[in-house]
């Protein structure tokens, strides 16, 4: 039960021959090569999945990988361009809300969609919560996650 | 990999009636967040699926010439926090909407499949329910109208065919024109949470007087329910600390929940009647009334 799906990964446009009972996460991490989503929950709990579809922040791990056919999807692979972090990456580094790392990647995700979202518009801690309700993190406390969004929605 | 035998992609809602009438076994996916994660737990009855993901003409919100709202099965909880439409004239379902898992979810899950799944804590269905909403389905033998109330058959069973689609939700001029709503979830966590228990109020006022209330609750029983009793004994009466008290200890006659690990029965009937009391109280002062 094969079937080709076209969609560009992080700008790169791919064609690819999918089972059509993979999930978009088995499609980025075993075919596309991309290990940066993960596995966490694998049943829309966690978020360490987390990839824009459409610049639409969703699960992965419960997404047909079919329904990728013909729409752009972004990973955090992408968003580091021409060696340089984006400004969500940079402060995650510079807040310290990396500690094992295996939510980062979806984290990350969430915060970029965020601050696309956000950027003219006003916004409260509250809402920053809100957004990323998706995402669980056992390591941070998430304290340092929210400062690091609030950097990033400073810098460009 | 999800353990599907077959799948088939539908390009219509006609096409999709299609592809389920030739395979007695297949049943539709829309958003997936519930038929996937049912998949990997291994459970049956979803190996065959009728794909209709991000159909267009499930994605509509709009208004018939007669006022009627018309809201797609398909839409999603994210799209429709951000109608414009469905904030201004029924705003109960935007909050409702807010409620619902995490924004991953919200993105992809769809009002349709909340209501088709059949479960008591769908954050959309009580107030679908206060909104007398009606169910569009289509099926090999055309057009069916359910009332939401009547589609609910018990836990899990909805009144649809295995050939039929619910297209849209119906919600008539009558029944939202000079209401005021609100929706309130109570459960353990903020986010990413089952409701313990979901209450949601509709009322007019005129003249200081309960012209109208619909009540309706999620986990307060096997299936969403009207308060009707309730309902029919408060209509009428002017609105006064009363009227709240009264509401408070009417409604407990209305529901039947149950013990289950996330909260005993004796706990779920004290929110159900606290909910009353704020939700009700809420909804009368939206609605300008006072109460004395
Ligand atoms: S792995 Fe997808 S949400 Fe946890
Ligand atoms: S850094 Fe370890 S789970 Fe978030």
């Amino acid at each position: 039960m094969n079937k080709i799906i076209t969609f560009t990964v992080n700008g790169k446009k791919r064609e690819l021959n999918v089972d059509v009972r993979s999930s978009l996460l088995d499609v980025l991490r075993e075919i596309v090569g991309m290990t940066g989503a993960k596995e966490g929950c694998g049943v829309g709990e966690c978020g360490a999945c987390s990839v824009l579809v459409d610049d639409l922040l969703v699960d992965s791990c419960i997404y047909m990988a079919v329904w990728a056919d013909g729409k752009s999807i972004r990973t955090v692979e992408g968003e580091c361009r021409d060696g340089k972090l984006s400004s969500v990456q940079k402060s995650y580094v510079e807040k310290g809300a990396v500690q094992c790392g295996f939510c980062t990647p979806g984290f990350v995700m969430a915060s970029t969609a965020f601050k696309e979202r956000f950027k003219d518009k006003t916004f409260t801690r509250d809402d920053i919560r809100r957004e990323h309700a998706g995402n669980i993190c056992r390591c941070t406390g998430y304290e340092s996650i929210i400062e690091a969004v609030e950097q990033s929605m400073e810098e460009d | 990999m999800f353990p599907l035998k077959s799948y088939e992609k539908a390009e219509s809602v006609d096409h999709a009636i299609q592809l389920l009438q030739d395979n007695p076994e297949a049943r539709p996916i829309a958003g997936g967040t519930d038929v996937l994660i049912r998949l990997r737990d291994g459970k049956t009855g979803y190996d065959h699926l009728v794909d209709i993901h991000q159909l267009e003409a499930l994605r509509q919100i709009k208004t018939d010439e007669d006022g009627t709202l018309v809201i797609g099965s398909g839409v999603t909880f994210s799209m429709a926090m951000e109608s414009e439409l469905i904030r201004e004239i029924i705003p109960i379902l935007s909050t409702a909407s807010e409620t619902v898992g995490g924004p991953q979810v919200r993105n992809v899950a769809t009002i349709g499949g909340n209501i088709c799944n059949g479960v008591t804590s769908a954050d959309s269905a009580s107030p679908l329910m206060a909104l007398n909403t009606v169910l569009q389905l289509e099926g090999p033998r055309g057009t069916r109208l359910v009332p939401i109330a009547e589609f609910y058959l018990g836990p899990g069973k909805v009144d649809i065919g295995q050939q039929e689609i619910l297209v849209s939700f119906r919600i008539g001029e009558k029944d939202y024109k000079g209401y005021y709503g609100h929706y309130h979830k109570y459960a353990m966590r903020n986010a990413m949470d089952i409701a313990t228990i979901g209450c949601a109020a509709l009322c007019k006022i005129e003249a200081n007087q309960l012209t109208d209330l619909r009540l309706a609750y999620g986990v307060a029983a096997p299936v969403p329910i009207r308060c009707t009793n309730t309902e029919q004994a408060v209509i009428g009466k002017p609105v006064n600390r009363d009227l709240i008290r009264e509401i408070e200890s009417l409604v407990e006659k209305d529901v039947n929940p149950r013990t289950s690990w996330r909260a005993s029965k004796e706990f779920r009937l004290q929110i159900i009647s606290e909910l009353s009391n704020r939700v009700v109280t809420q909804v009368i002062e939206k609605a300008g009334g006072r109460i004395e």
